[in-house]
């Protein structure tokens, strides 16, 4: 969580605001780096200020995931979370679902001429403490400044890499009939949190994103449930986009029973305030998993004993009916196809 | 956690039963409202009825029904460069004659997105405060629901002497674009379900003479599947017992009477007759209908965006959207004479990512709706019958 009485502790001689000379790579850029980047989240590697950062390799069979997301969201701080700690989790989430374990991130920051270094701080600040919690490290960093107008205070780009171990195999074209899909926990929580905010919409109490890392919920459904077929954090688009994916990847039919998708009152309230289905609205810390039937009490049961899915639950089938559609049942026993989200309305988020 | 609680369910189970009790006649139902409309589709409400009862859509989707005229004049207001155009959200993908408001943004026209249209004199104040010179114009659309909140707006504007602030009027009113559906002596419609916001603040007494007239009964409804079923139910009790009987007077039933009462709101009804006047108005796909629109009275005459930007200057070229040839037939789908399904378009060249007419792009128009909860009617998909 951000701290929101943060104290600017930057002295002199930085000034106050981000300047076209902080990314020429001068004076300013290495005190850039020394008074706020490194105090941050700073480590060995980093320290050593060389152009690449090195990690060594598991000595173990395996394979290596690499992924990368670049993230513009508006306002850079919201309830539950901010740029710095996003683009953390965010791409640990994207690693983890493919069953990686994350090894090491980059950060690639874009700054607009301008920007107060004192919300820098307080990003990079953020960001450190998103990766100390998830026990991983940023071992190469980037920093430009483009001019004034030319960005919109300031974007994040992190990448990440991860371990595989074999075994371990990740796809939608694995899912077969008979199937169960498990959510792990309510919806929409992170896009209604960021567009009720940026509307200046209050709620009382206030929204909140569901920003976390996933990891450690998946490692452990890893060590215990090998045959999961696939995992997604269904992001932009939400679970509707993942669960199209899943249909597409495997030509089969997934069915959701719509009664036992979890979607918190509040967060029901303002979908429907705003005429926004919370299927499509983006979650940052929520695993959508597709097991053998067999598997999925068991499934149930790690994620429920997990703080991040105290209220998971199953929430569909795999059947062969309706090939690469996702229809939904309702409470009233009727069904609907789900279509994948055109998401042309839903403001910028992620 | 779910939208409906198990007592919508029970709720829905029985009038639903209700409906298959009492029908004995095959009957066309109409509903007017595009959130009706979207709550029947996404809640498979039609799946619940009795197959001698045939829903078809409305034109109740304010997005949809505004003429292409409005539209381009809002297009090109919007692409001055000393202009802020505020509109709501399913506005920016209408497509115009030419273009789309989106594009138009992408281009670097000021629009901005508003949920309420005191947001537009807020963004005006706010633009006069930093001095910026640039004049606000609400871009005012929808049925008689949205049309107080305008007048609020108006008002306030016009109290708070905003120099820079004007509004571009499309307002539409309900019962004349019934009365021209039901003109129309090949219209089919047995029963309407009247949209139960509108009356809200209308009233029903408007739609007496018309479901007398044109012997066609209306049950004032809301908009919950619970609601939805409820003016069903109501709409097929009287015709089933007034089948063959030609002396009997054809009613108004109000089936969302915890809303809904029959002089409406009186406050909201007096703010929209000291702000508007009625006039004939351009309809898309339904061409002018007779005192069917809004205007500003005289009194607010100095905020009219018309006469404002009378001028045709604009300074932001935009690229033009890519012409395709088209099969679309918003124009039937909006008077309920064809289901969206059954345009050749339909999914093909026309989708919400692609519309061809403004049905499919608002999240309340009937094409968007079927694109998006494609019911059984659809013979392809859930392996229902298409009737």
């Amino acid at each position: 969580m951000t701290n929101f009485n943060f104290v600017c502790p930057v002295p002199d001689p930085l000034v106050d605001f981000v300047t076209q000379s902080h990314g020429a790579g001068g004076k300013l850029s290495q005190e850039l780096i020394d008074k706020v980047f490194l105090p941050a989240y700073g480590n060995a590697i980093l320290a050593t200020k060389s152009d690449s950062g090195e990690l060594a390799v598991p000595a173990k069979p395996g394979r290596l995931a690499m992924t990368t997301d670049s993230f513009v969201v508006r306002p850079l701080v919201f309830p539950g979370g901010d740029l710095g700690s996003l683009a953390v989790f965010g791409t640990l989430n994207d690693l983890a679902v493919q069953g990686a374990e994350p090894l090491a991130l980059t950060a690639g920051w874009i700054i607009e001429e301008g920007f107060a270094i004192c919300e820098l701080h307080r990003l990079a600040q953020s960001m450190g403490d998103a990766l100390r919690r998830s026990n991983v490290q940023v071992i190469a960093a980037d920093t430009k400044v483009v001019e004034r107008g030319h960005g919109d205070g300031c974007y994040l780009t992190t990448s990440g890499v991860g371990w595989i171990r074999d075994g371990i195999m990740m796809r939608g074209d694995r899912i077969q009939s008979g199937d169960r899909i498990l959510l792990s926990g309510t919806i929409a929580e992170h896009g209604m949190a960021v567009m009720t905010y940026r509307n200046g919409m209050e709620f009382a109490p206030p929204l909140q994103s569901d920003c976390a890392s996933l990891w450690p919920l998946v490692k452990k459904l890893l060590e215990e449930v090998p045959g999961i077929r696939v995992m997604r954090d269904p992001t932009r688009g939400g679970i509707a986009a993942s669960l199209n994916e899943f249909a597409e990847a495997s030509k089969c039919c997934l069915r959701v029973w719509e009664e036992k998708v979890p979607v918190r009152p509040q967060v029901q309230r303002a979908c429907e305030l705003l005429g926004i289905d919370p299927w499509v609205v983006a979650n940052e810390g929520k695993l959508l998993v597709v097991v053998p039937k067999d598997d999925a009490d068991q499934v149930l049961h790690i994620m429920r004993s997990d703080p991040l899915g105290v209220e998971g639950a199953i929430i569909g089938e795999v059947d062969a009916t309706h090939p690469r559609k996702v229809i939904a049942q309702t409470r009233f026993g009727t069904h609907r196809i789900v279509p994948m989200p055109t998401g042309e309305l839903l403001p910028r988020i992620c | 956690m779910s939208a409906y609680s198990s007592e919508d369910v029970r709720d829905v189970e029985a009038l639903a039963q209700g409906i298959h009790r009492i029908t004995k006649g095959n009957w066309t139902v109409m509903e007017v409202c595009g959130g009706q409309t979207h709550a029947i589709l996404k809640n498979g409400i039609d799946q619940l009825l009795p197959p001698a009862i045939r829903i078809v859509h409305g034109p109740g989707c304010p997005v949809c029904v505004t003429s292409m005229e409005v539209l381009d004049r809002a297009m090109e207001i919007a692409s001055r460069d000393d202009v802020v155009l505020c509109t709501y959200g399913d506005m920016l993908r209408v497509p115009g004659t030419k273009t789309d408001l989106a594009r138009i943004r992408s281009q670097g026209g000021k629009i901005r997105v508003i949920h309420s249209p005191l947001d537009a004199c807020k963004v005006a104040s706010e633009e006069l405060r930093l001095g910026t010179g640039r004049q606000v114009v609400l871009f005012a659309i929808g049925f008689e629901t949205t049309a107080p909140a305008t007048a609020m707006a108006v008002r306030a504007a016009h109290m708070k002497s905003l120099p820079n602030f004007s509004v571009l009027v499309s307002h539409v009113l309900v019962p004349p674009a019934l009365q021209a559906i039901l003109s129309d002596p090949d219209h089919g419609i047995d029963g309407i379900l009247a949209a139960g916001h509108v009356c809200a603040i209308t009233g029903y007494e408007a739609y007496e003479g018309i479901a007398d007239q044109y012997r066609t009964p209306i049950a004032v409804t809301g908009f919950s599947p619970v609601d939805i079923l409820r003016g069903m139910l109501a709409v097929v009790t009287e015709l089933e017992s007034s089948k063959g009987d030609t002396s009997r007077h054809t009613r108004v039933i109000n089936a969302y009477s915890q809303v809904v009462e029959r002089c409406g709101n009186v406050a909201a009804r007096r703010a929209l007759d000291e702000v508007f006047e009625c006039c004939d108005q351009v309809w898309r796909g339904m061409g002018t209908l007779p005192q069917s629109g809004f205007k500003l009275r005289s009194k607010y005459q100095a905020l009219d965006a018309t006469e404002r930007f009378a001028s045709e200057t604009s300074s932001i070229a935009c690229p033009a959207l890519p012409t395709i040839q088209s099969h679309c037939r918003a124009a039937e789908v909006l008077k309920g004479k064809i289901r969206p399904t059954q345009c050749e378009a339909f999914g093909k060249e026309c989708t919400p990512a692609y519309p061809l007419g403004a049905p499919m792009v608002s999240n309340e128009g009937a094409c968007a709706a079927y694109y998006h909860h494609q019911s059984r009617n659809d013979p392809d998909v859930l392996g229902g019958s298409s009737r």
